[in-house]
């Protein structure tokens, strides 16, 4: 919880969520801190989007709390949407429009709306003004959806999986314009994705979700540096995977085996010697290794 | 001043820049009184997020590698010499210890290693024009 007086871009204390038998958000608690970007990991069916949906006030909090800058999107949908900038999985656009009606219509909503911001926005993404919605290219689709969450330059730039089944062209414009949101002004961005990659280079801070549960979270380089990669040569060839408690995930084959550990680096050691496994090697895993292991562990 | 990030590297990446621009420092790529490149010109150049840079930078400045002028600028510093001499040693035992544990596996001793690598620069000597 934040106490401090200016509250966090989004905080959420203790959410769950239930649809039918099935918890699709179980006790999940974070925050997104004013001027950074956040960076929501999980695989399909993690509970990214029904998280997302109530940070949008498109879901009411059936148990926990759910604030975005202090406010409560169901209460108070204005004073948060006002400050949001939202582009959705599907990017649900007008078909029927052309870009530049899709334009004048979003911009009729927000005050705050930068038409020349809009216009050199929509220059660069290269997208012709007379063009019908239904008729852009999927990229194309997806940059005009993120044209207009951007041009009203919102406090909190909201993206759930932004580069999803998009070509690399169109994800380098998605992350050239989360980083331009946090250089300017220093504005905040919260999306979620299954690109480790893309969340590795953009993120501050980021949280694993499985199963409706938020099993890590932290700053991204805290993340990475309390993670170890520990390559074990063992005495005798392993017929099955080696008893090593405390390591996340243990892979290899015969002789050699690599364990993923989270801070608990030496008990790991220990508890491989003890089966007669010694370090051959050590390193840092990338995020995506370590989604991985984290993937592999049972999180019921 | 070119830097390339990996994120299949487990390297944090502003570790990986500020280790390259030791590595320009120590390889006289980047001399003292060079600036370096505006903390959002970086960024957009590499793809990452403004604050990785700017904490590459905060780690550079508090070793001393480079400096900020009060609203122009991050250069490096003058006083970079010997942090260079200790950084071009860290770099390459690193590289020497990749070796090493290669020789092992292949069975080849130190000594016959040392042997080898006289041996190999003796013939690129004639190559390598500074």
């Amino acid at each position: 919880m934040n106490t401090s007086a200016e509250p966090n871009a989004v905080d959420i204390t203790g959410l769950s969520r239930k649809f039918g038998p099935k918890l699709a958000l179980n006790q999940v608690s974070l925050q997104v801190r004013r001027g950074r970007v956040f960076g929501l990991v999980g695989a399909n069916g993690a509970g990214k989007t029904t998280l997302i949906k109530h940070v949008l006030g498109r879901l009411k909090a059936e148990s926990g709390l759910v604030r975005v800058f202090g406010f409560d999107p169901v209460a108070d949908p204005v004073a948060v949407l006002s400050r949001v900038g939202y582009l959705s999985e599907n990017r649900d656009l007008p078909a029927w429009m052309r870009v530049d009606e899709l334009l004048r219509y979003t911009a009729a909503f927000y005050p705050k709306w930068d038409i020349a911001y809009a216009e050199e926005l929509r220059e660069q993404f290269g997208l012709d003004p007379r063009a019908k919605i239904k008729t852009l290219s999927r990229g194309e689709h997806a940059k005009a959806g993120l044209l207009i969450a951007l041009a009203y330059r919102p406090e909190l730039l909201l993206l759930d999986e932004p580069s999803s089944g998009l070509d690399p062209v169109v994800r380098r414009d998605i992350l050239e314009a989360i980083i331009r949101t946090v250089a300017d002004e220093g504005r905040t961005v919260f999306f979620s994705s299954h690109l480790l990659e893309e969340v590795e280079r953009v993120a501050d801070d980021l949280a694993m979700m499985f199963n409706g549960k938020v099993v890590l979270a932290g700053a991204l380089d805290d993340v990475k540096e309390s993670h170890h990669r520990l390559v074990f040569r063992f005495d005798s060839p392993q017929q099955t995977t080696p008893k090593v408690p405390g390591v996340l995930s243990l892979t290899g084959g015969g002789q050699e085996w690599t364990a993923i550990c989270n801070g608990k680096r030496d008990e790991a050691v220990a508890a491989a010697a003890r089966v007669g496994g010694m370090v051959v090697s050590e390193d840092s895993p990338s995020l995506d290794e370590i989604f991985v292991a984290w993937a592999g562990t049972k999180t019921e | 001043m070119q830097l390339h990030v990996s994120t299949s590297d487990g390297v944090p990446l502003y570790l990986q820049i500020a280790n390259q621009v030791k590595y320009l420092v120590a390889s006289g790529r980047l001399v003292p009184g060079d600036e370096v490149p505006p903390i959002r010109v970086l960024a957009h150049q590499l793809l990452i997020n403004p604050n990785t840079v700017a904490r590459a930078y905060l780690e550079l400045e508090r070793e001393g590698v480079v400096h900020k002028r009060h609203g122009s600028g991050t250069y490096v510093s003058d006083a970079g010499s010997p942090l260079a001499r200790k950084e071009r040693l860290r770099i390459i035992s690193e590289r020497v210890d990749v070796l090493l544990a290669e020789a092992r596996h292949l069975n080849v001793e130190p000594l016959e290693l040392l042997k080898v690598i006289k041996e190999r620069s003796q013939s690129i000597q004639p190559k390598e024009t500074k």
